[in-house]
C-alpha cells in the first residue's frame, strides 16, 4: 500500500459525517448541472419556446405568461448549479444546505418542466395550486406524527386515522350535513388516537406493532363497509363538500393567491394549526412540558408532570388532527370514500415530519415538497413526456426514501422517542 | 406462582402448554365475536327494521352472523376440497408469515414483505415464460430466481437501515409502493405483456415453471406446501441450530452486545433482511407458479405481505408457530372467500379479525381482563426501536 493510499484510509477514516455529507451534496450539484447540460440543454426541441401560465382561467390578471427557450433557461441553470457545486466544495452553505438544497431542486425542477414543455404551453400556476392541495393531508398526518413523538409516541396508525376518519367524514357527511361530518371526522380521528394511547401507555404494547395494528384494522373495516354500506346505498357516498372560499383582495395577487388564497377552510385550517402548534410548542407551558416528556420523561415525572398524561393528551390531540386531515381527502376534494384512498399518505407524513426535523413550519414545507412530486405526476400526463407515468407516480416514495435516509442531514428525533415509561 | 409450579410439575410441559395456546384461542375467540358483531351492525336493511320489528331483527341478526360464520366453517373445513383450499390459501401466508418472523427475532420490522413478494414473483414470472425446461430444471431455477428478488429487495431497506439508519418501517413500505408500480410498468412492457393484449397481463409461465399439484388436479393445494413447510424447517435449522442464526437472534436481543462481541451488525442486518425478504419472493413466486393461468397481474401479491405481520405474531415468530397460524389463516382465507361468495360478507372481515388477533396477541392483559383468566403471557413487549437505532 503506497502512502497516498495510507492517507486516503485515514482521510476516510477521519471524515466526519457533516464531511460525508457535505461530500455527496458537492457531487450532487455538479451531477445536477451536467445531466441539465446534456439531457435539457443539448435536446433538439429546446429552441421551441415554452409557455408557463401563471393565471388561471377567470383570474383578474389573467392571462400572464412566461414565455422561454428551454435551451437558455437549462444552460443558465446548468451554470447556477455548478456554482453551488464549487461553493459547495470550498466552504458550505452551513446552517442554510437544506434551504440551499431546496433552491437546487426548485431549479432543476423548472429546467425540467421548460424542457418538458418545449413548444407547449403548461399551466404553472395549476400545478403549484395542486401541490399545495395535495400537501394538506401530508401536513395534517405530520403533524399528527409530531404531536405523538413529541412525548415520545411513535404513531405508525396516522395512515389508519386518515382513512378512518375520511370514510366516517363521508358517511357521517352524507346523512347529517358536512359540519357534523367534520366533527365526526375529528371524533374518529381522536378515537383511534385514543386506542393507540392505551395500548401503547397502558398495555405497553410495541408502539409499532400498535399503529400497524390500528392500520391493518381501519384498512379492514374500511374497505368492508364500502363494500358492504356503501355499496348498495350510494346515497351515504354522497357528502356535501366543502367549497373554495376565496379571501378578498390577497386571492387577486398572481400565482400566490391561486395557491393559498382561494382555496377551502382545510388548507386554511392546516396553515392555522403549523402556526399555533408552532407558538404552543414552543412558546408554553403545554410545549415545554410534551417536550420534556419526549426528552427525559423520567425527569418530568420527577417535577411532578404526569407523564401518562400528557402523553395520552397528545397522541389524542394527534389523533384529530388526523381526523381533519383525513375529512380533507374527502370533504375537501373528491367527496367520495375509495376503498385505500390514503394510498400511503400517512406514511409520506411521518416523512415528512422527519423531514421538517420534528418542526411544525418544517412538516409544512416537506409536505409541500411531496405534495410538488404528486402535483407534478398528475400534470406532467398532459405534456406527454417519454417518461412513463409509472415512474413518475413513485418519485413521493423515493424522495421519502432518500428523505429518510438522511441526504438531507441527520435529524435528532425526541430522546425518549420510541420507549414506554414505567413509572417506579 | 405455585400453583403453576405444582401443575408444571405434574404435567410435564402441561402448564406451559395451556399459557402457549390459552392467549391464542382466546384472541381468536374474542376476535371472532368481534367480528360477528360488525356484521351485525352493518346490514342497513337489518338496522332499519329493528325500530319496526325488534324481534324480527334479532333474528335475522343472528341469521346473518350464523351464515356468515356457518360460510366460513364450511369453507375451511367443510369438506376435502374446502382443507385443500385451506391447505392452498395457507401456502403463501406459511411462507410470508416466516419471512416477517425472521426479522422479529433479529429485531427488525420488514412490512415490506408485499413488496418483496412483488419483486420475487416478477423474477419467477420472467424465467418461468423466458426459458423452457422440464419442471425437475426449470421450477428450481424460477423458485432461485424469486429468492434473490426478494433478498435483494429486502437487501436495499437492510442496507439503507445499516448504513444511514434509515427505519426499515418506512424504507420498506415505500419499497412496496415502488415494487407495485415497477410490475405495473413491466407488465406493459414488450417483454412481459402478453402478445395480444393491452391491460397489464403478462405472458404464461411455461409449463416447467408451474407448481405441480398434489392430490390431481381437482384440488388445488401444489408442491408449494412442500417448499414452505420445508422453509419452516430451515428457517427453524438456521435460527436455532447454527451460528448464523445466534447471530441473528443476538442482534435481535441486543445490538450493543453483538457489536462488542465482535459481530459485524452492518452485515448481518443486511443479511437478516435478504434472508426475511427471500422467504417473502418465494411467496411471491407461489402466487404466479402456484395456479392458472400462471400469469402475472398487478394484484397477484393480494394483501398477503400483511397478514404475514399479524401471522408472525400469532405464531410468536417460531417457524412452528408461524405453520399453525399459517394454517388458521388460511382457513380464514378460505372460509371467508366462501363467505364473501354465498352470504355476500365482503373478505375483507378477515383483515379486521386478523388486525383484532394482533391487538389482543400483542395486549394479552386486555384478553385477561376481558374473560377475567389468569396467564403469565407476557405478550409481545417491545420488539422494534426508535428511529434514531
Amino acid at each position: 500500500m503506497t502512502t497516498v493510499d495510507h492517507a486516503l484510509e485515514s482521510a476516510k477514516v477521519r471524515a466526519t459525517p457533516e464531511e460525508k455529507r457535505s461530500r455527496i451534496l458537492t457531487g450532487v450539484y455538479f451531477a445536477l448541472s451536467v445531466f441539465v447540460l446534456f439531457a435539457f440543454a443539448f435536446d433538439e426541441d429546446a429552441d421551441m419556446d415554452a409557455t408557463f401560465k401563471l393565471a388561471l382561467p377567470r383570474d383578474r390578471f389573467e392571462p400572464i405568461d412566461w414565455v422561454f427557450e428551454p435551451r437558455i433557461m437549462s444552460i443558465v441553470v446548468s451554470i447556477i448549479l455548478a456554482t453551488l457545486g464549487v461553493v459547495q466544495l470550498l466552504r458550505g452553505f452551513g446552517r442554510w444546505d437544506n434551504v440551499v438544497l431546496g433552491g437546487a431542486m426548485v431549479l432543476f425542477v423548472l429546467a425540467f418542466l421548460g424542457w418538458a414543455a418545449a413548444g407547449q404551453s403548461f399551466s404553472l400556476v395549476g400545478m403549484l395550486t395542486s401541490m399545495v392541495v395535495l400537501s394538506v393531508p401530508v401536513t395534517a398526518g405530520g403533524l399528527t406524527g409530531l404531536m405523538c413523538e413529541r412525548v415520545a409516541v411513535i404513531n405508525i396508525g396516522i395512515e389508519g386515522q386518515l382513512l378512518g376518519s375520511a370514510f366516517v367524514g363521508t358517511i357521517v357527511g352524507s346523512t347529517a350535513g358536512r359540519w357534523v361530518g367534520l366533527l365526526g371526522a375529528i371524533a374518529i380521528g381522536a378515537l383511534l388516537g385514543a386506542a393507540l394511547a392505551v395500548l401503547v401507555i397502558k398495555y405497553r404494547v410495541d408502539q409499532i406493532i400498535a399503529g400497524v395494528a390500528i392500520n391493518i384494522f381501519a384498512l379492514g373495516l374500511t374497505s368492508f363497509m364500502a363494500t358492504r354500506v356503501l355499496g348498495p346505498n350510494p346515497e351515504f357516498n354522497e357528502p356535501e363538500r366543502f367549497g373554495t372560499i376565496a379571501i378578498p383582495v390577497l386571492e387577486d395577487i398572481p400565482v400566490i393567491g391561486n395557491m393559498f388564497f382561494k382555496n377551502n377552510i382545510f388548507l386554511y385550517g392546516m396553515l392555522l394549526l403549523v402556526v399555533l402548534i408552532h407558538i404552543g410548542l414552543f412558546h408554553t407551558r403545554w410545549g415545554l412540558r410534551s417536550r420534556s416528556v419526549g426528552e427525559h420523561p423520567k425527569a418530568a415525572d420527577t417535577l411532578g408532570i404526569n407523564v401518562y398524561r400528557t402523553r395520552y393528551r397528545n397522541v389524542i390531540l394527534g389523533g384529530m388532527i388526523a381526523g381533519f386531515g383525513g375529512a380533507a381527502l374527502t370533504l375537501g376534494s373528491t367527496g367520495r370514500f375509495e376503498e385505500n384512498m390514503t394510498a400511503g399518505v400517512g406514511f409520506i407524513g411521518l416523512a415528512a415530519m422527519i423531514f421538517g426535523r420534528w418542526r411544525p413550519f418544517g412538516v409544512l414545507g416537506a409536505a409541500l415538497v411531496f405534495g410538488f412530486a404528486r402535483g407534478l405526476q398528475q400534470k406532467l400526463g398532459i405534456l406527454g413526456t417519454p417518461i412513463p407515468s409509472e415512474f413518475l407516480s413513485m418519485a413521493p416514495y423515493i424522495v421519502t426514501i432518500i428523505v429518510v435516509a438522511g441526504l438531507v442531514g441527520r435529524a435528532r428525533p425526541p430522546a425518549a422517542d420510541g420507549q414506554p415509561y414505567i413509572k417506579d | 406462582m405455585s400453583e403453576r409450579t405444582t401443575m408444571d410439575q405434574i404435567t410435564g410441559v402441561g402448564g406451559r402448554l395451556r399459557d402457549a395456546l390459552l392467549v391464542p384461542t382466546l384472541a381468536l375467540i374474542t376476535a371472532l365475536l368481534i367480528g360477528g358483531l360488525i356484521i351485525a351492525v352493518t346490514d342497513v336493511d337489518i338496522l332499519r327494521l329493528w325500530g319496526d320489528d325488534p324481534a324480527e331483527a334479532f333474528k335475522q341478526t343472528l341469521e346473518a352472523v350464523g351464515g356468515a360464520y356457518k360460510a366460513l366453517f364450511v369453507g375451511s373445513l367443510g369438506s376435502v376440497n374446502a382443507i385443500s383450499e385451506t391447505l392452498f390459501a395457507a401456502t403463501p401466508l406459511i411462507l410470508a408469515g416466516l419471512a416477517v418472523a425472521v426479522g422479529f427475532q433479529a429485531g427488525l420490522f420488514n412490512i415490506g414483505a408485499e413488496g418483496q413478494m412483488v419483486i420475487g414473483g416478477m423474477t419467477a414470472l420472467f424465467l418461468g415464460f423466458t426459458f423452457d425446461a422440464p419442471t425437475i430444471i426449470l421450477l428450481p431455477i424460477t423458485l432461485l430466481g424469486a429468492i434473490v428478488g426478494g433478498a435483494f429487495w429486502a437487501g436495499i431497506a437492510g442496507l439503507l437501515r445499516a448504513k444511514t439508519g434509515a427505519h426499515e418501517v418506512i424504507t420498506t413500505i415505500m419499497l412496496n409502493f415502488i415494487a407495485l408500480f415497477l410490475a405495473q410498468w413491466l407488465l406493459k412492457t414488450s417483454v412481459f405483456q402478453q402478445t395480444g393484449r393491452s391491460d397489464p397481463i403478462s405472458k404464461p409461465v411455461n409449463e416447467g415453471a408451474q407448481l405441480p399439484r398434489l392430490f390431481g388436479d381437482d384440488y388445488r393445494v401444489t408442491v408449494g406446501l412442500l417448499i414452505a413447510l420445508a422453509a419452516a424447517g430451515f428457517v427453524q435449522w438456521l435460527m436455532y441450530h447454527t451460528s448464523i442464526g445466534f447471530q441473528y437472534r443476538t442482534v435481535g436481543a441486543n445490538p450493543d452486545a453483538a457489536k462488542y462481541a465482535g459481530m459485524n451488525v452492518v452485515w448481518l442486518t443486511v443479511a437478516v433482511m435478504a434472508t426475511s425478504g427471500a422467504l417473502a419472493g418465494l411467496a411471491g413466486a407461489n402466487q404466479i407458479l402456484g395456479l392458472p393461468p400462471y400469469e402475472g397481474t398487478t394484484a397477484f401479491s393480494g394483501g398477503i405481505g400483511f397478514d404475514a405481520i399479524a401471522l408472525a405474531l400469532l405464531g410468536r415468530s417460531k417457524p412452528l408457530g408461524v405453520v399453525w397460524a399459517g394454517l388458521l389463516f388460511g382457513a380464514l382465507t378460505a372460509g371467508g372467500r366462501q363467505m364473501q361468495g354465498v352470504e355476500r360478507i365482503p373478505i375483507d372481515l378477515v383483515e379486521v379479525i386478523q388486525a383484532l388477533i394482533i391487538v389482543f396477541i400483542a395486549a394479552p392483559a386486555l384478553v385477561r381482563s376481558i374473560w377475567r383468566i389468569k396467564t403469565t403471557d407476557e405478550g409481545t413487549g417491545q420488539i422494534t426501536t426508535g428511529w434514531s437505532a
